[in-house]
């Protein structure tokens, strides 16, 4: 591991230097990459930061050779190169960790890292090589991973890990990392950081795209920031804010604070009493859950993805029927009534898979705004859709929130990911509901998106609303909420007031390692 | 749609025509290695469907339950469901109309007995759908598999009913037999074209008018006595009411965003499987109609049931997709394959080849025309695409490799 050494601890050769020059991309009607230059070195950790469309995944795309550039070249260690598929890209050494893990649940980790790679011995596998590989690349990078456990059985940031062994194991010298941190608890991140600064120092070049400031701030040497497909500037992370990375980003002042002025608390609009839920596997997602959600307060449910925040929006919504337990909805039982009654007794409720459950992409945007009230007047006269009203209906809304949208004819999958977000948004408070849900309201949404629904939802509280925000950014749930409700194994851990609670008391409960309790706020 | 009307043109019209073009182009080599001339075996087939009066009133007749059977399955693919099983719906809803015919007939005024008879050929139809949909919806049977299921069923209840209870007593007394109901009362007879002409007071007819005679030709097959009958205006009515309701109505709009994303439609408060089975029920209607409307307007007695659908319940099939599920779409689609049929019958007749070689042109013409839907999908997407958001596909539902107890829940 000595400095002069141009191998890796793994044993492979570093890429001293990657260079991508001039990168043109058009698409139709788009120039998704505009003449781009972007540098990185070993030993270095850099961040690429731009909003959804900016030319993040293009320019990542071409460099793991999913794309081909029209214009300009990779250099790498000084040399051009033609990346023609993601096989050449690992031929060079660079390998890709993706956000939504690539690996086959019921094999193990030997397996997963040997799928798809010739076995040393021909016809018949080499699990005993390859586990004495990743065994000894684990021990390397200090990364825990044992080749025999079964994928299935690991937690979301061990699987992180198998991701990294199977990127290094295939020979990565540079890693692009893509919004690793998403999955992860405070605790797992602070884990894995530790990783990337180790393989950083060992020679690595990594890539960390990322949304989270605070992030790339711990962590990154340099960030590169893209807007509308062109580099806005490379900086030294030491050298800036903030504030600074956010407006390059966006290009306009961006108020990175949510400002949330003290509670006016109303009456109880949702109370949930001992419910319990069983899902279609048998196994129990949420366990003698109670809350009460008041007018005018937002409640934050934080949560590794998968501890039972779905169960719980899907049982409000009447979509999943309670095993036990009560829950009533402005002082009536609601318990066991359908989606439609729910939308009807005034539940609004923001899916958080968007394209799959919140609109119909084929749609337009006029047609999605309807989406629960087609059948009620204004909208309907009899049997007839009334398209005056529909028209007059959408365009409202579509000025109202600010949808970018071609036109309201336009079919709802050509908005971006932001715009279906607002689309969404729009349709749901114009239903002007008692109670909220807005489950992940802004994953994969741009800043400005995102501060846009922060707002509305804030405005929304101020007008009395009661919302249950159900977040895996941990940032957006203390921003946002009044109290958070950590859940764990679809059990209450604790119900603490954000203002109070550190994120590493929430990370220790989101982790099932402590229960907490506050005094609950009172009407 | 903000989409250029010459785009539109191109996308719906002239892709399907340079398919069918080029499915000629390869059958015609087809044709060559059988020693047959393809200009004039195509020549033959044209004329035969569309050159004569009489070729082309046949054309027109074969339309009709083309066209019913096309409404059908399109609402069905427009519900998100498949139905296969257009031919025993078919079947069920002619047995059904006949039984009515036969029964009441005799003791109703004809026009009651004819509406009696369409509307009972929908119901037993639109049962037969709706076993299929009540089974997906409740079960999660395949429709796919329940639906031809139910076509052999069909037919086997047909030929139980007309060798029983059904059979034309004339048969019976002349020891024949031969599995067939009794006719239909004259009076059921849905009128034909030229008994419209005469109520109208048009008589006659014209010759040689136009180019090369051919308008005179068309005219005559309005007004001079041929197997057209009126329900084809019907299936045209039709048609434009199926366009009514599924894009003004609200049932109509329910239909289509069940068909298009079942997720979201539960979300917003949608009875999925009551959709699922209603979509099902309406497609067996209009197959049902289909054979009420054969039965009341063409064949007047119930006989070997797949000769009376014809193989029209999957042909039907092809004559949605071609027509774009598009219930105005439909329309031309079915009259070409109509024309398609009796053309084939008139080149095997004409050149002496064999007939399975118009099943193998149609058989190219679709497989042309799913080609083109792929190239013209392509095309939109090019003039519609966007940059996608993440490095993984956007439309995929996120985190899929967290945990699968979640995502049932």
């Amino acid at each position: 591991m000595s400095e002069k050494s141009n191998l890796l601890p793994s044993g492979l050769e570093r890429i001293e230097s990657l260079q991508m020059r001039g990168i043109v991309k058009r698409f139709p009607g788009v120039l998704a990459s505009d003449h781009v230059d972007f540098d990185v070195k070993a030993g270095e950790i850099h961040a690429l930061l731009g909003e959804n469309g900016a030319g993040k995944s293009t320019l990542m795309k071409i460099l793991y050779g999913l794309y081909q550039p029209d214009e300009g070249e990779i250099i790498l260690n000084g040399r051009p190169i033609t990346i023609n598929s993601p096989t050449d890209s690992l031929e060079y050494g660079i390998g890709m960790i993706h956000q939504h893990f690539m690996l086959v649940d019921n094999i193990t980790v030997a397996e997963n890292v040997a799928l798809g790679m010739k076995s040393s011995r021909g016809f018949r596998l080499d699990l005993d090589v390859v586990s004495a590989r990743i065994e000894e690349l684990a021990e390397k990078y200090g990364l825990q991973v044992n080749p025999r456990a079964i994928i299935s059985k690991l937690a979301v940031g061990q699987r992180q890990r198998v991701e990294i062994v199977k990127a290094l194991y295939r020979g990565a010298a540079l890693l692009v990392l893509d919004e690793p941190t998403a999955v992860l608890t405070p605790q797992e991140v602070d884990d894995v950081f530790v990783i990337f600064r180790q393989m950083a120092a060992d020679g690595h070049a990594l890539i960390f795209i990322s949304h989270k400031l605070d992030e790339i701030f711990a962590l990154t040497d340099r960030v590169s920031v893209l807007r509308d497909g062109r580099m806005v500037g490379t900086v030294n992370t030491a050298d800036v804010t903030k504030a600074d990375l956010a407006n390059m980003m966006v290009g306009r002042e961006v108020l990175l604070e949510r400002v949330r002025p003290p509670s006016q608390l109303g009456d109880v609009r949702l109370k949930m009493d001992q419910v319990n839920v069983v899902n279609d596997d048998g196994q129990r997602t949420l366990k003698d859950f109670s809350l009460e959600v008041h007018s005018g307060e937002i409640v934050g449910v934080a949560g590794i993805s998968g501890n039972g925040q779905r169960s719980l929006a899907r049982t409000i919504a009447g979509l999943r029927a309670v095993e036990s337990g009560k829950i009533w909805l402005d002082g009536r039982d609601v318990t066991g009534l359908s989606p439609a009654e729910m939308f009807n007794s005034g539940l609004s409720y923001i899916p958080e898979e968007r394209m799959h459950d919140g609109v119909v992409k084929d749609f337009s945007v006029a047609e999605n705004m309807i989406l629960q009230d087609y059948i009620r007047a204004p909208f309907s006269k009899g049997i007839f859709l009334d398209f005056k009203t529909i028209e007059q209906h959408a365009g409202q809304l579509i000025s109202d929130f600010r949808v970018k949208t071609p036109s309201q004819e336009t079919p709802a999958k050509n908005l971006s990911g932001g715009n279906i977000q607002k689309l969404i948004l729009a349709r749901e408070l114009a239903r002007e509901p008692r109670f909220l849900i807005a489950a992940q309201p802004t994953r994969g949404v741009d800043i400005g998106a995102t501060e846009y629904i922060h707002n509305q939802l804030l405005q929304q509280r101020a007008n009395g609303l009661a919302t249950l925000l159900i977040s895996e950014d941990l940032d957006e749930v203390k921003a946002l909420s009044d109290r958070i409700v950590v859940l764990f194994g679809g059990e209450i851990m604790g119900i603490v007031n954000s203002d109070e609670v550190t994120t590493e008391e929430l990370g220790l409960m989101m982790a099932g390692e402590r229960r907490m309790e506050m005094p609950q706020a009172t009407a | 749609m903000n989409r250029r009307w010459s785009d539109r043109l191109i996308d719906n019209l002239l892709y399907p025509l340079a398919a069918v073009l080029l499915a000629f182009l390869f059958g015609a080599v087809i044709l060559l290695l059988q020693g047959v001339n393809p200009l004039e075996a195509y020549s033959s087939m044209v004329t035969g469907a569309f050159g004569s009066k009489n070729g082309l009133a046949d054309t027109l007749v074969k339309a009709v339950p083309l066209m019913l059977v096309g409404l059908g399955i399109a609402i069905a693919f427009r519900g998100g469901v498949i139905n296969i099983g257009a031919e025993g719906q078919l079947i069920v809803g002619a047995l059904f109309t006949t039984w009515i015919g036969v029964q009441l007939g005799e003791q109703l005024p004809g026009a009651i007995a004819i509406i009696l008879g369409l509307v009972g050929g929908a119901l037993a139809g639109g049962v037969w759908g709706g076993i299929s949909g009540y089974l997906k919806a409740k079960m999660d049977v395949n429709e796919i598999l329940s639906t031809v299921m139910l076509n052999a069923i069909a037919i086997q209840i047909a030929f139980l009913l007309l060798r029983g209870p059904m059979i034309d007593p004339a048969e019976l007394a002349a020891g024949t037999n031969i599995p067939h109901s009794a006719r239909l009362p004259k009076t059921t007879d849905m009128p034909r074209f030229t008994d419209l002409a005469q109520m109208l007071g048009i008589t006659g007819g014209a010759d040689e008018v136009g180019i090369g005679g051919y308008l005179g030709e068309i005219y005559n097959v309005l007004v001079q006595p041929s197997r057209l009958h009126s329900g084809f205006i019907f299936a045209v009515i039709m048609a434009i009411l199926v366009y009514i309701f599924l894009w003004r109505t609200t049932i109509g709009y329910r239909i289509r965003a069940v068909g298009l994303n079942r997720h979201a439609s539960r979300y917003a408060g949608m009875n999925v499987p009551r959709t699922i089975v209603l979509s099902m029920t309406l497609s067996g209607m209009f197959a049902g109609l289909a054979g009420a409307v054969e039965i009341l307007g063409l064949h007047h007695r119930m006989f070997e049931p797949t000769a009376v659908s014809a193989g029209y319940g999957f042909t039907g099939i092809v004559v949605a997709l071609f027509g774009k599920l598009h219930p105005l779409g439909i329309i031309p689609s079915s009259i070409l394959f109509g024309g398609l049929l009796v053309g084939g019958d008139k080149m095997q007749r004409a050149m002496q080849v064999p007939q399975v070689l118009t099943v193998a042109i149609v058989g190219l013409i679709i497989l042309f025309v799913v080609s083109t839907d792929y190239l013209v999908r392509r095309r939109q997407n090019r003039r519609l695409s966007a940059e996608p958001d993440s490095l993984t596909t956007p439309d995929e539902p996120a985190s899929p490799s967290i945990t699968s107890a979640e995502v049932s829940a």
